[in-house]
């Protein structure tokens, strides 16, 4: 099979090497983080002030976890590393409780991403030769820019077209010739299901290659997916925490994604105590950022549930390789790429006026896409008799949920009393989606 | 002359209507007059019964969530343009209908209809001026 390499000297480093360059680039990050009045207290508190005082890799145990509740409570700067005037991006994920996720970059740590992206592409044979259209969301979300100027610095052609409007999509392929897409699995499935609408069958396209990402999704639907278009699907992985795509990323081999250990620390570890768990064994995925002066995170609990293989990848990379997210710690979804979590939407809910205290979610597939279905009860006294306001109603909670977690749901509204009642914990989510 | 007429919110559920209309039947409740607005999750069940009260006090003891509103009935001929000479007499005095259902009462041969207007009073004023019949809460219990 044809290896082709970006940064084949880093790609393919030496282990040992490897593990000097993260010590050296871990103490440079320790020095970056003190400069945070966050870090600077909480390694204190470990007895590390600067880069010096970790004497090797085995030292990272003793630095506390970093947490999405920490990135919360330092809104919006407070773990900003480097002079304000020295930031070029930001990047800030939903507001989950109001409270949204922001990352900062410099020049030179954009540099840094994109050189992951970078690799990333070329890792699954792409070349400067490339149609690329990038389907994912434009904007504040990491998946849209992240993977743009990758695929730019490997002298692809982008289309910066982003995600939604399937006419438009399948027209600009054929018109274009794109051979690379970046897109969730559910939604390349969608286009599939309404080519025929189009008049237009996977053969009159020139795809080859097709980066799936944002969402967790089975094996199957990667078969399914390959051989309904004739193409190569690589899976991908990246948070916004850790900047976006391009974190781990699968090579021509498909057998699960290289995660750039020159970039992160790598831990998996037993979520209930802490304890790192050895490579082949599942746990929660645990990232340093070892080169991201503006905003350095160390030892990130990225709540997904993974494993590492243990032996190495026939493409020669040394890189070790992440399996597919298996699941998650916590309750977040995952809603066609975008995550939310039930307690976002329990806010928005309880915020409209008329609706009882009661609600379910119900998750399923609808052609090909997540529906999300939101079951309220309507509250006795506001009744008038009127199906119009029932409908207004409704309204009301799909837009207010629209504006807040960027996805329109389905609202149905049911009789007082007739939703489920808990008396212990409330399971409020009904998942009917494929399970991995 | 206004009656009243009772909106039953139903969930778009399997022997949800049955389920209510049983509850009439073992009350001894008389349904005069009927219709469904539905939508595609829900329906709003509108009813005329002999006994309102009765009704709204079954309701409430089954936790059905119910409200009344006040309608003007009026019967007409059951024959061509019956319906058409009624609907003048309101054009004529700029009286908007919000809705209506009809209903046949086999026994006398007329129809009886019936009518949501924003003003009830005026528009009973107006039919009965015009020399229509309005049904009264009597008559309906009497049907």
């Amino acid at each position: 099979m044809q290896v082709n390499y970006w940064n084949k000297a880093i790609e393919t480093i030496d282990r040992q090497a490897l593990r000097d360059m993260q010590l050296r680039q871990l103490r440079h990050t320790i020095d970056q983080a003190v400069k945070t009045h966050f870090y600077q207290r909480r390694l204190g508190k470990v007895g590390i002030q600067s880069g010096n005082d970790v004497g090797s890799l085995d030292d990272l145990q003793k630095i506390p976890f970093t947490t999405k509740d920490d990135l919360r409570q330092n809104f919006p700067r407070g773990l900003l590393a480097v002079d304000p005037e020295q930031v070029v991006r930001m990047h800030s994920s939903s507001g989950t409780t109001g409270i949204p996720t922001v990352i900062y970059l410099t020049q030179e740590d954009l540099d840094q991403w994109t050189e992951l992206v970078a690799r990333s592409v070329v890792a699954t044979g792409c070349t400067k030769q490339d149609v690329f259209q990038n389907m994912m969301s434009y904007g504040l979300f990491t998946g849209g820019l992240g993977l743009h100027y990758g695929a730019e610095k490997v002298g692809m052609m982008v289309i910066p077209i982003g995600g939604g409007n399937t006419q438009r999509q399948v027209q600009v392929m054929r018109d274009f010739k794109t051979t690379a897409v970046h897109i969730t699995p559910s939604y390349l499935l969608h286009i599939h299901s309404r080519l025929e609408e189009f008049k237009v069958t996977p053969k009159d396209l020139f795809l080859r290659k097709a980066f799936l990402g944002a969402e967790p999704y089975s094996e199957n639907t990667r078969c399914k997916l390959q051989d309904l278009y004739g193409i190569d699907a690589y899976n991908s992985y990246g948070l916004s925490e850790m900047n976006g795509p391009g974190v781990a990323f699968e090579c021509v081999y498909k057998q699960d994604m290289h995660i750039w250990e020159d970039m992160y620390l790598v831990e998996i570890i037993d979520p209930a105590t802490g304890t790192p768990l050895p490579d082949g064994e599942k746990g929660e995925l645990v990232l340093t950022i070892l080169r991201r002066d503006a905003m350095p995170l160390l030892r990130y609990r990225t709540r997904d549930l993974a494993f590492l293989h243990q032996d190495p990848c026939p493409c020669g990379r040394t890189h070790r390789r992440l399996s597919r997210i298996l699941g998650r710690t916590d309750d977040m979804l995952i809603i066609n790429g975008v995550n939310v979590f039930p307690s976002q939407i329990e806010e928005v809910i309880m915020g409209v006026p008329d609706v009882g205290t009661n609600y379910m979610i119900r998750l399923d597939k609808h052609e090909s896409l997540d529906r999300l279905t939101i079951q309220v009860e309507i509250y006795s006294k506001m009744f008038t008799g009127d199906a119009s306001e029932i409908d207004a109603l409704k309204n009301r909670i799909k837009e207010r949920l629209k504006a807040s977690i960027t996805i329109n749901p389905q609202v149905e509204i049911h009789e007082p009393g007739s939703l489920p009642v808990f008396e212990g914990k409330a399971r409020r989510v009904i998942d009917n989606r494929e399970k991995l | 002359m206004k009656i009243t007429q009772i909106s039953v919110f139903l969930e778009n559920r399997k022997g949800r209507l049955f389920e209510v209309c049983s509850l009439l039947g073992q009350n001894s409740i008389n349904i005069r007059a009927l219709t469904i607005a539905e939508t595609e999750t829900f329906g709003v069940l509108r009813i005329v019964v002999d006994k309102p009260e009765a009704a709204t006090e079954v309701f409430k003891k089954h936790q059905i969530t119910a409200n009344l509103t006040s309608v003007v009935a009026v019967e007409v001929d059951d024959r061509p343009g019956g319906l058409a000479a009624v609907l003048k007499t309101l054009s004529d005095h700029d009286l908007n209908v919000e809705y209506m259902y009809g209903f046949v009462e086999k026994a006398t041969e007329r129809a009886m209809l019936v009518f949501r207007f924003e003003d009830p009073d005026r528009a009973t004023k107006v039919l009965s001026a015009a020399g229509v019949r309005v049904v009264t809460e009597s008559d309906i219990r009497g049907l």
